[in-house]
């Protein structure tokens, strides 16, 4: 077997995973469906007053985007945790790091990518004006990826246990909570005409936190559950 | 509206029985709880330790 | 002065060191309980502007604290037993957070109490009140996990994980909290920065001591029978006197 190099691992998984996707289309569409009715309901909710719901369209829209991927989070090691691919994963001498660096990719593009490319049709709907839906959908796009890292250490810790899903939601909302204040902040600072460079920073910063720590730990949950 | 009004004409009461009174009955509660778990755990194990204790002769 | 220290880390010496103790920690924290509520209600003057509302303050601020610094020593214990796989530790963490939560929760409708005469509402989306809400949601996650995972060994390894992932995402939560607070609320609401009367210095941390021996207290009991629960197919306690 000839030795891969860590990017050609990364894409490696990362392949892997949209390809298994791919195959359960119904999967990726069922949360892109969530996230789109959960957004049109809340008019129906609050009642249809424009100036009301302008104001409350990148908290609202950020709330579904978290709830979205809330939901698709179980899925991230259960299929290979049921089918024993997880336990080879553990095996290999590959770093564990990257693997789960690349699940987590594969996981962002399948199920926070797709809100983030939704989200203009969705901020028309609440009559958000186009630097604000600009910098929603920039902050969507810095912030989705950090859900997806921050829930794969609650989707790692909570393998395999009865209702799980419910227990993924309570453990990792709390820990999401800078990444929805920051990204309703960004919007509501370009609406009000200040500077959205220090939130999105922020964001960025929290990213690149994340990107550093989170598949490290995420390996760690991962050996902790298998043993 | 009524809650207001007694409120403030019985400053020290509000006080006694909303905070301190609240705080003091979660403690005892808590305390309670913690009893309760000790003797369940002690009946626990005393009848492990006799179903052993039969097996064993 | 050589005592072994190490001694009192295994699970069997703890266990009647810690049932030694607890009379101990229990009876100060009574008197010091009663000595506090005297000098809060009998000595402290009233305050001119908050009336008799304030004298909450006395059990309000010493519950935040220690629900603030519990979560702290959890983390803690839960990292020493994560790192050097003592068991001691992982038990002394499981029976930390249930006291944290309450501690927690007692700060929170204490606030809630306070809140309504000074403000004229029970809640508001005060930096502080928020972030006190979300520790009481780390230690509700914290017993959740702990909870619902059968198996003992991996329910500790997998909760002191959560444990420590919490405590490095507090600072970042409370000052996203804190800008987010400044952000949106024009007119910030403070706690009265006027001097504080001796009496109700004294009154508040003789209350701080007073919960600290509770929690250290109730603490001990309950960590009492988890080591028996855990320990319970071990040869040293069949011999204990209240096993025969």
């Amino acid at each position: 077997m000839k030795k891969l190099s860590l990017f050609a691992l990364l894409v490696l998984v990362v392949r892997r995973d949209l390809v298994l996707a791919m195959r359960r289309r119904a999967d990726v569409l069922t949360t892109l469906f969530f996230f789109v009715m959960v957004v049109s309901l809340f008019p129906l909710g609050v009642g249809p007053e424009m100036d009301m719901l302008r104001k409350m369209a990148p908290g609202v829209l950020w709330v579904a985007a978290l709830l979205a991927s809330m939901l698709s989070l179980g899925r991230l090691f259960s299929a290979d945790y049921l089918d024993g691919t997880l336990e080879q994963m553990l095996l290999a001498p590959q770093s564990l790091s990257v693997l789960v660096l690349g699940k987590m990719a594969s996981h962002w593009m399948v199920s926070g990518l797709p809100l983030v490319l939704m989200t203009p049709v969705l901020g028309l709907q609440f009559d958000m004006t186009v630097e604000g839906i600009g910098v929603l959908m920039l902050g969507l796009l810095l912030g989705t990826p950090i859900l997806s890292m921050v829930g794969a250490i609650g989707a790692a810790l909570t393998l395999g246990l009865r209702g799980g899903g419910v227990l993924l939601s309570l453990l990792v909302l709390p820990l999401c909570i800078p990444v929805l204040i920051f990204g309703t902040g960004a919007v509501q600072a370009v609406t009000s005409g200040l500077n959205v460079s220090a939130h999105l920073s922020l964001m960025g910063a929290l990213l690149v936190l994340a990107l550093a720590f989170t598949p490290w730990v995420t390996a760690q949950a991962l050996r902790i559950s298998m043993e | 509206m009524s809650l207001d009004i007694w409120m403030r004409e019985n400053p020290l009461t509000y006080v006694w029985i909303g905070s301190y009174g609240v705080a003091f009955l979660i403690f005892a509660i808590e305390i309670a709880m913690v009893m309760h778990k000790r003797k369940i755990t002690l009946q626990q194990v005393r009848l492990m330790r006799e179903a052993e204790e039969s097996e064993g002769i | 002065m050589a005592i072994n220290w190490f001694k009192y880390s295994a699970p069997t010496t703890f266990y009647g060191l810690a049932g030694k103790l607890i009379p101990w920690f229990a009876i100060s924290s009574v008197i010091l309980c009663a000595i506090a509520l005297y000098i809060g209600f009998a000595v402290a003057p009233m305050d001119a502007t908050q009336g008799q509302f304030y004298r909450i303050i006395f059990i309000h601020v010493p519950t935040s604290i220690i629900s603030m610094f519990l979560y702290l020593v959890m983390a803690g214990y839960a990292a020493l037993g994560l790192i050097f796989n003592t068991r001691l530790s992982s038990m002394m963490a499981s029976a930390v957070a249930p006291t944290g939560a309450l501690f927690a929760f007692i700060s929170l409708w204490t606030g809630a109490l306070w809140g309504k005469p000074m403000w004229g509402a029970w809640w508001v989306w005060d930096a502080r009140l928020t972030s006190e809400l979300i520790l009481l949601f780390l230690y509700l996650g914290f017993i959740a996990l702990h909870a619902s995972i059968d198996d003992p060994r991996r329910a500790d390894r997998a909760a002191a994980l959560l444990a420590i992932v919490g405590s490095v995402n507090v600072p970042i939560i409370y000052f996203s909290v804190k800008w987010w607070n400044t952000l949106h609320q024009g007119s910030t609401i403070k706690y009265s920065g006027t001097s504080m009367h001796i009496a109700m210095q004294q009154a508040m941390f003789t209350m701080l001591v007073a919960c600290w021996l509770y929690a250290i207290a109730v603490t001990l009991m309950r960590v009492r029978s988890i080591i028996l629960e855990r320990e319970r197919h071990t040869k040293w306690i069949a011999q204990l006197a209240e096993v025969k």
